[in-house]
C-alpha cells in the first residue's frame, strides 16, 4: 500500500517529468523492446525504430498517463477507467507484459535522475507502476 | 548452450572492467532489501535494518555486497559454461542458505538498476539487453540446483 508520504514523492516526481514526457517514454519503451524481444509483436503497425516518430509519440502518451494517475492515486480506478476498457476489449496486451514495461520505465528513470533515484524513491515508484498496472487490467476477466 | 555475441561479450567485459564493487556492491544489496523488504527475512544475523537509512549505513550489508558482487567474477571469466560454474553455488545457495530463487532475479534487476543511475545515458537500451541477458543466465543456474 502507497503511504501518504510516498504519494506526495509519486506526483511531485511526475510533476517534473511532463516536460521531458517524450525522451522517458521513448527511452522506457525501447529499453523494452530491445531487452524483451516478444514485446515487439505488439508493434507490427508502428516503426519502433530508435528515435523514430511513433516511439517518441506512443512513449509520450504512456508517459503522460502514468503522471495523469500520479496527481490522485487514491482515485487510480475512477482516472484510468477508459484505460482499462481499451486495454481489456481492444489492445488485449498480456499483462505480464506491465512488469517488463514497469521495469525498463524504472530503469529510463534511474539513468535520468542517477543518485537522485534514490532506494526510497524506487520502492516508492515501484509500488505506484504495480498498482498502476493491476488498475489497467482489471477489466480483462 | 547459451549463445553470445562479440558485442555482448565485449560489453559484459566491459561492464565488470570498470565496476567499482565497492560501491555498486552495497548499493545493490541495500537496494533489495529497501525495496523489496521481504529480502530481509535471509539477514536476520546483519544487525540493524530497521529503515532504510539504517540498512544504507549498515557495515556488515556493505561487506556482504561486496562478496556478492564478487560472486559474478566467475560467470564473466566463464560466460560460455555458467551453469556448471554455478552448479556449486546453486547447491550452496538452496540446501544450505534455503534462498527462495525467486529473489535471484530481484537482487539482479536492483543491480541493473544501480548500475543504470551510475551510467546514466551512457547504459543504453543495447547495454541493458546484453547486461540483462547476462544477469538471467546467472540466476538461472543459480536456481538450478534446487530439488
Amino acid at each position: 500500500m502507497l503511504r501518504d508520504k510516498e504519494k506526495k514523492l509519486i506526483r511531485e516526481l511526475w510533476e517534473r517529468l511532463i516536460p521531458v514526457a517524450e525522451d522517458i517514454g521513448s527511452d522506457a519503451l525501447l529499453r523494452m523492446l530491445v531487452t524483451f524481444p516478444g514485446t515487439k509483436t505488439y508493434f507490427s503497425h508502428l516503426d519502433i525504430r530508435p528515435r523514430s516518430a511513433h516511439l517518441r509519440s506512443h512513449g509520450k502518451k504512456i508517459v503522460l498517463a502514468i503522471a495523469e494517475g500520479a496527481k490522485d492515486i487514491s482515485q487510480l480506478t475512477v482516472t484510468l477507467a477508459p484505460l482499462q476498457i481499451l486495454h481489456a476489449y481492444q489492445l488485449r496486451i498480456t499483462p505480464s507484459n506491465f512488469k517488463l514495461f514497469s521495469h525498463c520505465m524504472l530503469v529510463a528513470l534511474a539513468c535520468f535522475l542517477g543518485e537522485d533515484f534514490t532506494p526510497v524513491t524506487h520502492a516508492a515508484m515501484d509500488k505506484y507502476l504495480s498498482a498502476f498496472a493491476a488498475v489497467l487490467a482489471e477489466k480483462y476477466r | 548452450m547459451v549463445e553470445w555475441s562479440d558485442q555482448e561479450r565485449s560489453i559484459i567485459n566491459s561492464i565488470f572492467a570498470s565496476l567499482d564493487y565497492e560501491d555498486i556492491g552495497p548499493k545493490a544489496l541495500s537496494r533489495c532489501l529497501i525495496v523489496y523488504p521481504w529480502t530481509q527475512r535471509y539477514f536476520g544475523g546483519f544487525g540493524n535494518l530497521y529503515n532504510a537509512e539504517a540498512i544504507k549505513t549498515n557495515p556488515m550489508i556493505a561487506a556482504h555486497g561486496i562478496k556478492v558482487l564478487h560472486g559474478l567474477d566467475r560467470a564473466v571469466k566463464n560466460m560460455d559454461n555458467i551453469k556448471a560454474t554455478y552448479a556449486e553455488l546453486s547447491v550452496m545457495h538452496s540446501e544450505k542458505l534455503h534462498i527462495d530463487p525467486d529473489n535471484f532475479k530481484l537482487l539482479a534487476d536492483c543491480l541493473t538498476i544501480v548500475i543504470a543511475a551510475k551510467m546514466g545515458t551512457a547504459f543504453t537500451a543495447d547495454i541493458q539487453a546484453a547486461f540483462q541477458k547476462f544477469l538471467s543466465v546467472v540466476v538461472n543456474a543459480l536456481g538450478r540446483q534446487y530439488h
